[in-house]
Formats: C-alpha cells, sequence, structure tokens
C-alpha cells in the first residue's frame, strides 16, 4: 500500500512537488529559527556566566541589594577562609574570586600631567595562580590583540578599542583614579601590557582586566572581594541544581541580622535573566505553533486545490466502489508522506543554514555600540539534538491538519450524482 | 484706653521688627565672625560609615576664600596624600603614584576620603553671602541657645545648593544647624554643630556632624583640633609645585 502510494507520488509530481515545498520551507525556517533563538539564548548564557553572573554568584547581602551600582564599599570580606570552605563542601564546581570596580584611568604624559583620561569598567581576577580558571573562562589568550597576559605584579591589559581611542602604547604607565572600599578617592600605577578585544561591546568599550590582588591593594579590600563565582565544572548551567546547592548554602551561611554575611543567587535570579529565558522560550514556543498554524492552512488549501484537480480521480475511485474512508486514509497517508519528505528534506537544510550560521555567525557590533547588555557582538545559531526532530512536528501534523480539513470534502461527494459529475 | 491699648501693640511690634536685623545682615555677620583672611587649620575626620568608623587628620592652610592646601597626616595609608585648591581648579597628589590629578566633571560630586562631603562642598565659596540672599523665617531654641532661622535662596544658578536653612546664634552669629536642599526641595545634606569654642575672639564650631542623607551611615564628624585666624601662610604653598615637596 505504501509503495503503491509513494509510486503515485512521484509519478505524478503535480500531486506531490508543491505541498513538498511548502513543508520543506516551513521546517527548515523552523528549524533555522529554534537554533537561532537557541543560540543567542545560550550565548546570553555564557556570555552573562562567564563575564558576570557565573553559575552561581556570593555576594555580601548589602551588596547584593544594590549589585548594579558595584558597592565595593559592600564587598564580601574573609574571603580566603570563605574560598576554603567553598572547595571542601561545594565540590562540583569552581570558585573563582571577582572585583569589578570602575574608575578613570588616566595616562600622565612626560611631566606627569594628564595627557589622556577616559572611564574605565574594570574587573579583576585571579590571574597569577596557576590553579585559576580564569584564563580558561574568559578565554584571556584568544582576545589579547597586542602585547601579552600580565606576568607579574602591576601589570593590566584595557580594551582594544579604548587602547586606541585614548593612543595608549604598550608599556605606558596608567593610573587607575577609584573609590577604596571606604570611599576614599584611589590612585594606583599600573603598567599596560597588553590589549583586549572580548567581542562583547559592553566590555569592549572600556575594558580594564587586573590581577585581584592588584585591586584588592589599589582599593584597600585586603581579604575581601565584590563576588565569589562558582562554575559548574563542565560549564554548562543546571538551574535545578543551582537552585539546591544556593538553598543550602544560604541556609548554612545568609544571617539575617547581618547585612555582610554572604548570600548566594544562581545565574536565573540575576540581572532579570529568568524572565529573559522565559521569554526566549514563549518566543520559540509560539513561533513553532503559528509556523504550525500557517503551514496548515497553506497546506489545507493545497489539498483543497488538489481534491479539486483530483475531483475526478476520486470521483472513479467513489465509482468503482472504495470506501470514503478508504480514499480518504490513502489520501492522508499520502499527506504524512509528503509531510515526511519534506520534513527529512526541511530539515536537511535548516540544519546546513544553521550548522553554517553556527560557525560564521552574524556580526551585530554596528547595533551594539551603546549597548550595556553582557552579549557576544556575534550572534550564532546552535544546533542541538532536538534541532533534529524539532522540525517532524510541523512538517508532519501541518500536512495532516491540512489534509485532514480538505479531506473531508470526499465525504460530502453523493454516488447517486457521480455518473452525472463525471459526464460534465 | 482702646486706643491707647491698640498703641502700645503697635509700638511692641515696630520694636520687635527694629531689633531683629535682615536675613542678609545677619549672613553677614556670620560670614565676617568666621572670616574670610587666613586660617591654618589641624582637624579629624571621623566618618562612621556601614562597616565602622574610621579617622582621618588633616592640616588645612586657608588663604582668602580663593586658595587653599590640605595634607593628610592620618591614617598610614593616606598620609601625604595633598589636595590644592585655586579658585574653581582643585588638584590632588598621592604619594603612592606620585601624581597630581585635577579633580574636575563629575568626580567633584563623589565624597572626600570616604566622608559625607564631597569634592564640590570643598570648593564651594566659605562667604554664604556671596552664594546666597538670605530671609528670616523664625526663631526657635537649638543646643539652649536662641536662634534664628534662616532661609537662604541661591543668588546663582551654579551653586550645588539651591536653598539651605540656617539656626544662626543669635547673639554668636554661629550657625549651629544647617539643611541643605536641592531645587525640587529634597533634603541633600545636614549639618549639626555639637560644641562652640571662642578662638581669638571668634565663636568657632569645633565638633559638628555633617550628613549626607541620601549615604546609609551615621554621618562625619568634625572635630576641630586647632584654628589659628590670620596666620602667615608662605604663598609657594598654593603651587602644584608644594604638592610634590
Amino acid at each position: 500500500m505504501i509503495k503503491f502510494l509513494l509510486k503515485g507520488l512521484i509519478r505524478d509530481r503535480t500531486r506531490s512537488l508543491f505541498p513538498t515545498l511548502i513543508v520543506l520551507a516551513g521546517v527548515a525556517l523552523t528549524v533555522l529559527l529554534f537554533n537561532w533563538m537557541n543560540g543567542v539564548k545560550n550565548n546570553f548564557i555564557q556570555v552573562s556566566a562567564k563575564f558576570s553572573t557565573g553559575h552561581v554568584k556570593i555576594m555580601s547581602r548589602a551588596y547584593a541589594e544594590e549589585a548594579d551600582q558595584i558597592p565595593n564599599d559592600l564587598a564580601l570580606s574573609g574571603m580566603e577562609s570563605l574560598q576554603r570552605e567553598l572547595r571542601r563542601d561545594f565540590t562540583g564546581l569552581i570558585w573563582t574570586p571577582r572585583i569589578r570596580f570602575g574608575g578613570l584611568l588616566d595616562i600622565p604624559d612626560e611631566h606627569g600631567e594628564t595627557r589622556a583620561q577616559g572611564p574605565v569598567a574594570g574587573l579583576a581576577v585571579d590571574l597569577f595562580s596557576t590553579s585559576s580558571p580564569e584564563r580558561n573562562i574568559l578565554n584571556i589568550e584568544k582576545s589579547i590583540v597586542r602585547g601579552r597576559l600580565p606576568e607579574k605584579r602591576g601589570e593590566i591589559l584595557i580594551s582594544d578599542e579604548f587602547a586606541d581611542k585614548l593612543d595608549i602604547q604598550l608599556g605606558e604607565t596608567a593610573t587607575l583614579i577609584s573609590s577604596t572600599m571606604y570611599g576614599s578617592m584611589a590612585t594606583a600605577n599600573f603598567t599596560v601590557v597588553g590589549t583586549i578585544r572580548f567581542g562583547i561591546s559592553a566590555m569592549d568599550r572600556g575594558a580594564m582586566l587586573a590581577d585581584i590582588s592588584d585591586i584588592q591593594y589599589a582599593l584597600d579590600m585586603q581579604d575581601t572581594v565584590g563576588e565569589m563565582l562558582g562554575f559548574f565544572d563542565d560549564f554548562l548551567y543546571y538551574d535545578d541544581k543551582a537552585e539546591k546547592i544556593t538553598a543550602a548554602f544560604n541556609t548554612h551561611y545568609m544571617k539575617t541580622d547581618d547585612e555582610f554575611s554572604p548570600m548566594m543567587i544562581t545565574l536565573r535570579s540575576q540581572n532579570g535573566l529568568g524572565e529573559y529565558f522565559d521569554m526566549v522560550s514563549s518566543i520559540s514556543s509560539a513561533g513553532l505553533s503559528i509556523f504550525v498554524m500557517a503551514m496548515s492552512i497553506v497546506l489545507w488549501n493545497a489539498g483543497l486545490m488538489g481534491n479539486l484537480r483530483r475531483y475526478g480521480e476520486i470521483g472513479v475511485r467513489l465509482a468503482i466502489g472504495e470506501d470514503k474512508g478508504h480514499i480518504y486514509r490513502s489520501m492522508i497517508a499520502e499527506s504524512l508522506m509528503v509531510g515526511c519528505i519534506g520534513s527529512i528534506l526541511g530539515t536537511a537544510l535548516g540544519l546546513a543554514i544553521s550548522y553554517y550560521l553556527q560557525v560564521k555567525g552574524i556580526n551585530i557590533s554596528y547595533l551594539m555600540k551603546n549597548a550595556s547588555m553582557m552579549v557576544s557582538d556575534v550572534w550564532r545559531a546552535q544546533v542541538t539534538p532536538t534541532s533534529y526532530v524539532i522540525g517532524f512536528i510541523p512538517g508532519l501534523l501541518a500536512t495532516l491538519l491540512g489534509t485532514s480539513i480538505s479531506g473531508i470534502g470526499i465525504y460530502k461527494r453523493q454516488t447517486s450524482i457521480l455518473m452525472k459529475e463525471l459526464e460534465t | 484706653m482702646k486706643r491707647l491699648f491698640s498703641a502700645i501693640i503697635i509700638l511692641a511690634a515696630t520694636v520687635a521688627i527694629a531689633q531683629q536685623p535682615s536675613g542678609d545682615l545677619i549672613l553677614k555677620k556670620v560670614d565676617d565672625n568666621f572670616g574670610s583672611g587666613n586660617k591654618i587649620i589641624v582637624a579629624e575626620m571621623i566618618i562612621h560609615g556601614r562597616r565602622g568608623s574610621r579617622t582621618i587628620k588633616s592640616k588645612s592652610w586657608i588663604q582668602g576664600t580663593e586658595q587653599s592646601f590640605t595634607e593628610f597626616l592620618a591614617p598610614a595609608r593616606e598620609k601625604g596624600t595633598k589636595m590644592l585648591k585655586l579658585g574653581e581648579q582643585l588638584w590632588t597628589y598621592t604619594p603612592s603614584t606620585d601624581r597630581t590629578i585635577k579633580i574636575s566633571g563629575h568626580m567633584l560630586r563623589q565624597s572626600l576620603m570616604g566622608s559625607d562631603m564631597s569634592y564640590e562642598d570643598k570648593m564651594e565659596d566659605p562667604v554664604l553671602h556671596n552664594l546666597y540672599s538670605a530671609k528670616v523665617i523664625g526663631e526657635e531654641m537649638f543646643l539652649e541657645r536662641p536662634c534664628w532661622v534662616l532661609e537662604l535662596t541661591a543668588k546663582r544658578t551654579d551653586i550645588v545648593y539651591y536653598s539651605r536653612k540656617i539656626w544662626v546664634d543669635t547673639e554668636r552669629y554661629v550657625p549651629l544647624k544647617e539643611n541643605r536642599y536641592a531645587k525640587s526641595g529634597k533634603l541633600l545634606k545636614t549639618l549639626e554643630v555639637k560644641n562652640i569654642i571662642r578662638v581669638q575672639s571668634r565663636w568657632v564650631a569645633n565638633r559638628a556632624v555633617f550628613k549626607d542623607v541620601l549615604k546609609k551611615g551615621d554621618g562625619t564628624e568634625f572635630v576641630l583640633e586647632s584654628i589659628e585666624f590670620n596666620a602667615d601662610i608662605p604663598s609657594h604653598i598654593f603651587s602644584k609645585a608644594a604638592l610634590r615637596k
């Protein structure tokens, strides 16, 4: 039966080509949209996690309340003992301390007077320890445009764009003007040994990357950090695990009567990321539903047109005694074959374009010039195992729905007037 | 009888009004008491922040209203940090970087050494009648002293606080309490004097608490260790070269 229907479809291209092309196009678009949304969402998660939120983050309660303002005056003290306890009690995560800070970078001329000055968004991480995960997390080596990594205290990296803007040469002294954790003005001299480009506009406008011990000294933050970030050791985010770890940590460490006691929050709870992820999921689902509906309508229409064209054929089949239900089922079987073939071809096409966008990506840096979001300038699609099957949902469902609706017409034919219809 | 009673009331009111000087005159007397001549001041700032308190000691040389030079003496981390004000310009020098940096733009709004005072506060002309017109809006007791309550309104638009309300001691012409407001009427900073001493025939507050009400914490306490009026100050001190010495 299947072989018979398949032969019919192949030999009568007018019966199969148009619906197959529609299914192919719809499935390809569905697969592409799914992979694109997936890529953008995961890009956002990864960039946010690596540069800002971690998979979980520990801060003081007071700092957490005003975290957007990077209030280092409310930073977390007792970093070393906390880090030891975290490594002992929460072994599934990689822990790394960070200080984010703002300030001005002032470049002196030969007389020590200000030659150039600009605002920097500073990030202090552990650059020197051999066990530090930061080089991998931030992909620092590959982000260096000129120069080298800091090798000793007092050396920093700055963003390449910022260095160009202020005409800062490698080896030049730069004075950081910021605030200590007690609110006094902090000034510290550094040597610029390299420039970096992370491919994130928010960072590349004016980033300064320094070793955490240098910044602790400069900002009078001995044994104190702004944030302690935790990453799952495979660097993938698991919300349920993160929630459990957070609950366990906060039960043990957080004290309601001490605003400087540590508290942990998950990636989802930071910067409205939870709402963002929910929104992306909703948009993906809505996109799929719209595709299914639109394709069903088109295929319904195609089915109607096909039925009109095949009006005579169906009439003859009814006239020679074929059961209406059998005709209806055979047409549905035909449509499922069309759907299956269209879905396979559409998935292949969608995956091919997705793989291309996964490797090459689309550079949207021109749209991100003033963006403050931690998101990569190059947006990429991401192919996952689900990408291989997601297109079959609209591909098969739409053809099934389209034919089911249009095929109802078969039951409206009356055998008593068949001969009259066939004569005309 | 009725006429006589009315006349007495009118006479009493006239005498009372005649005895109360105008707001601008009171403000001028406040400025005259503090003086705009040379001064050398040694003072401590006790900053009561959210993490606890810390004390910063400084010595300032002030010449008129335009020039001042401050050297921080303690704690060890701040020791040797210097600040120079020349007219509208402010520089700071830190020995650890051996850099002289001009404080300008938004940096002026930042806290001075973590206190409740900003660089803008430090830069402001201390002669109030140059900046504000004053109106007496009442009389109150404060620190068991009779005070005139003055409402000051900025004469120009480039003044940090659009309006102030100050409680001025009616005999000593020392402000004992002060509220500073934004143009919107929002209270920004407060000052409360805790003690007054007499130095070289002038009344001076030697302990006061300055509070940025937008900031958490218990304010910054200023403790005057010594003040010398009409001091002899060499002019070379008010130069950028002096910052590095």
